[in-house]
């Protein structure tokens, strides 16, 4: 009784993320047909390009591993009832701090110095999401808007820092360039083709078990510690939170904290992964905006999280192979604009069945 | 610092806080009626992109600013739609629109000119980046003469934007209603206020005037689309909303300072700024957050913003 009960919880939780999934791919298919190509070639290219080999696989994991680390970030503050639109500026802040941290501590070994770089990033991360949470908790500013705000003022001062301070020219007092120093060999991360050659040319690197542990963490820390019920509770009902005993402003504060330490945690990883410095760019660079994504089809789960991130990561990475294959890139955005509105639309479903319950229990006093 | 300059600066302002002054308008609009609409950025990329296209395929610019404000209102009836009816959550919406829009002026670019990046120029017949013929005679004016020869016919609109939209916020009938709706739904719904059909209004108004700022952006300032030609400007209209404390003259002010920043960075090396450019880049988005942290006067929105409304609920 108790595995059918578990069975029929986790079928109600993927329904709609599975059906949002369905449709994305079906307008996908739309968009592709009007373009003159053929759909089963396009997702066959997307699927094969992405998964056949371990190779491609391996590609697909390196996209998967900073947005694994964004759509938890994400998860963790809706589970408080927040909505952190800024991890992107927290990325952003977490990869400049990683290449401070590289440098400063150039010294020190392989292990101690990416431990030095991913706390910095998390540090850092946490740090900027604290803004928006202090203000959240103390005055009780919107978080959507302080965090669009500090995302950028994060990629400004990210680009001033990578052009004045962390500059070759400053630092090693070599010519200028449009980037901050690299890290030294020591702060990199190893990249899995060097344990298991047949990864061969793609950049997956270690970064992924980094993320898959904090998957990990956060599963413990929201389910199995108070720390995480006190969360919990504040993200379902704030009120009953408070006479409970729970106090609100500092569980805002927290989860505001943790979400942006994992997100910075994901700059600072891409950085020892695979980039090693950080351009100046006028772009976001993206991770965030898809962690919302990647949170919300994994409907705010960890374990959802793993597979949603992978859907994203393939997503992100078939798209190449969809374009050699003369198919527009742009179909993948809009399979992932069509994902999110409709898991949006999952919100109101939610509604629809407790009004069909409303209909058949009428409560006593509806009326305030 | 030669008086040249000093026009030139002024001119480049009131140009640059165009886009923006539109945008921040569609954004009180929506946000007074209690949709937060953080589509902005997405739906200015699509009147950027189909004003070019419209005007592209029909030649004629006018035609192209009329697409972008009907695709403007057809986008954000999305928002609206799921917004209002599904009770969907506005900020998540609003985020799709934003990749959406992205990736579909992305996909039509490839389609209808066979190339990525930017679409080609559009002939100088079909430009709208100059001052109209029209009001040629403003350019007689001694002195000022030179700012208004730099302007182009939207710099006039947005002023006019301006003023239709005070009036209608606080002067009708209907202003006073989307005020209500978006300060108390309940109460508005309880005096017979329709809250569905006044936000459904306010967030096309919003989509209307967002499709607008886009077609500056495009056809007003280039000539062209650029693929992510918005580039966060709908983010600093949005932000341009808030420290103009929801009103359409201070956001008008705001978007004017934020207008003059973007004009001192890019010219600052004409003028001899020594301030690096990022800072210049960094202080709408810094001021907004002082607002809103109430260091500069203190920025409230229309309580229910952001809220979806339920009819008989509790």
């Amino acid at each position: 009784m108790k595995g059918e009960k578990l069975i029929k919880k986790i079928w109600n939780s993927m329904k709609f993320p599975l059906i949002a999934i369905v449709l994305g791919f079906l307008v996908g298919a739309i968009f592709i047909i009007a373009s003159d190509n053929s759909p089963i070639v396009a997702y066959q290219a997307l699927f094969q390009g992405s998964l056949s080999s371990f190779s491609s696989f391996g590609e697909t994991l390196y996209k998967t591993t900073p947005i694994l680390f964004t759509g938890l970030a994400i998860a963790v503050a809706f589970r408080t009832g927040l909505f952190n639109i800024g991890a992107e500026g927290q990325y952003i802040v977490g990869a400049i701090s990683a290449v401070a941290a590289g440098w400063y501590f150039q010294g020190l070994p392989h292990l101690p110095l990416i431990i030095a770089i991913v706390i910095s990033g998390a540090l850092a991360g946490a740090l900027w999401a604290s803004i928006a949470g202090f203000l959240k908790a103390k005055i009780g500013v919107h978080e959507v808007i302080t965090t669009i705000m500090l995302n950028y003022t994060a990629l400004h001062l990210s680009n001033y820092i990578a052009k004045a301070v962390l500059n070759p020219q400053v630092l090693e007092g070599t010519e200028k360039k449009a980037h901050t120093v690299s890290l030294t060999d020591a702060g990199k991360l190893t990249k899995l083709n060097e344990i298991i050659p047949q990864f061969e040319y793609s950049s997956a690197h270690t970064g992924i078990f980094i993320a898959l542990a904090m998957v990990f963490v956060i599963y413990i820390l929201l389910f199995k510690t108070s720390i995480g019920y006190e969360l919990r509770s504040v993200g379902k009902n704030p009120d009953a939170a408070e006479y409970g005993g729970i106090n609100k402003t500092k569980n805002i504060i927290i989860s505001m904290a943790i979400s942006g330490s994992l997100a910075g945690m994901a700059g600072a990883v891409q950085v020892a992964g695979l980039l090693y410095k950080v351009s100046q760019t006028p772009n976001m660079p993206g991770y965030g905006f898809d962690g919302i994504a990647v949170a919300l089809v994994g409907q705010n789960h960890p374990i959802g999280i793993i597979f949603s991130a992978l859907l994203f990561g393939i997503l992100s990475n078939g798209s190449r192979k969809m374009q050699i294959a003369g198919i527009p890139k742009e179909i993948i955005g809009i399979i992932q604009g069509v994902i999110i509105v409709f898991v949006a639309a999952d919100q109101m479903s939610k509604i629809l069945e407790k009004r069909k319950k409303a209909k058949i229990k009428p409560k006593e006093g509806d009326e305030k | 610092m030669n008086f040249t300059i000093i026009i030139a600066l002024i001119a480049s302002a009131f140009r640059l806080a165009t886009p923006l002054i539109f945008a921040s308008l569609g954004g009180t609009f929506s946000e007074r009626s209690g949709v937060v609409n953080i589509a902005l950025e997405g739906i200015m990329l699509m009147g950027a992109f189909f004003s070019v296209l419209i005007t592209y395929l029909y030649g004629s610019a006018w035609l192209g600013v009329g697409g972008a404000i009907l695709v403007g209102i057809v986008t954000s009836l999305l928002l609206a739609f799921m917004a209002i009816h599904l009770l969907a959550n506005q900020v998540v919406v609003g985020v799709a629109i934003n990749v959406l829009a992205a990736s579909i002026t992305a996909y039509f670019l490839e389609m209808v000119w066979k190339r990525s990046g930017q679409t080609t120029s559009l002939p100088k017949e079909l430009s709208l980046t100059g001052n109209p013929q029209s009001l040629a005679f403003l350019e007689k004016i001694p002195i000022l003469g030179d700012l208004f020869s730099r302007f182009t016919p939207f710099v006039y609109l947005a002023f006019v934007a301006v003023g239709v939209s005070y009036y209608v916020l606080f002067k009708t009938p209907f202003g006073l209603r989307v005020r209500a709706v978006g300060e108390h739904p309940r109460a508005a719904d309880t005096l017979g206020i329709n809250v569905y059909k006044t936000r459904y209004i306010c967030v096309m108004i919003s989509g209307a005037l967002a499709g607008l700022a886009g077609a500056t952006l495009s056809l007003g300032t280039i000539s062209l689309f650029r693929e992510g030609m918005s580039v966060g400007k709908g983010f600093i209209a949005l932000a341009a909303m808030i420290f103009g404390k929801w009103h359409p003259v201070g956001a008008m002010f705001a978007c004017l300072f934020f207008g003059f920043t973007e004009a001192l960075q890019i010219q600052a090396q004409t003028i001899g700024i020594k301030l690096a450019p990022e800072f210049l880049q960094m202080l709408p988005y810094v001021a907004t957050i002082f607002a809103l942290a109430g260091v500069v006067g203190k920025a409230t929105g229309p309580a229910s913003s952001g809220i979806p409304y339920e009819k008989g609920e509790k």
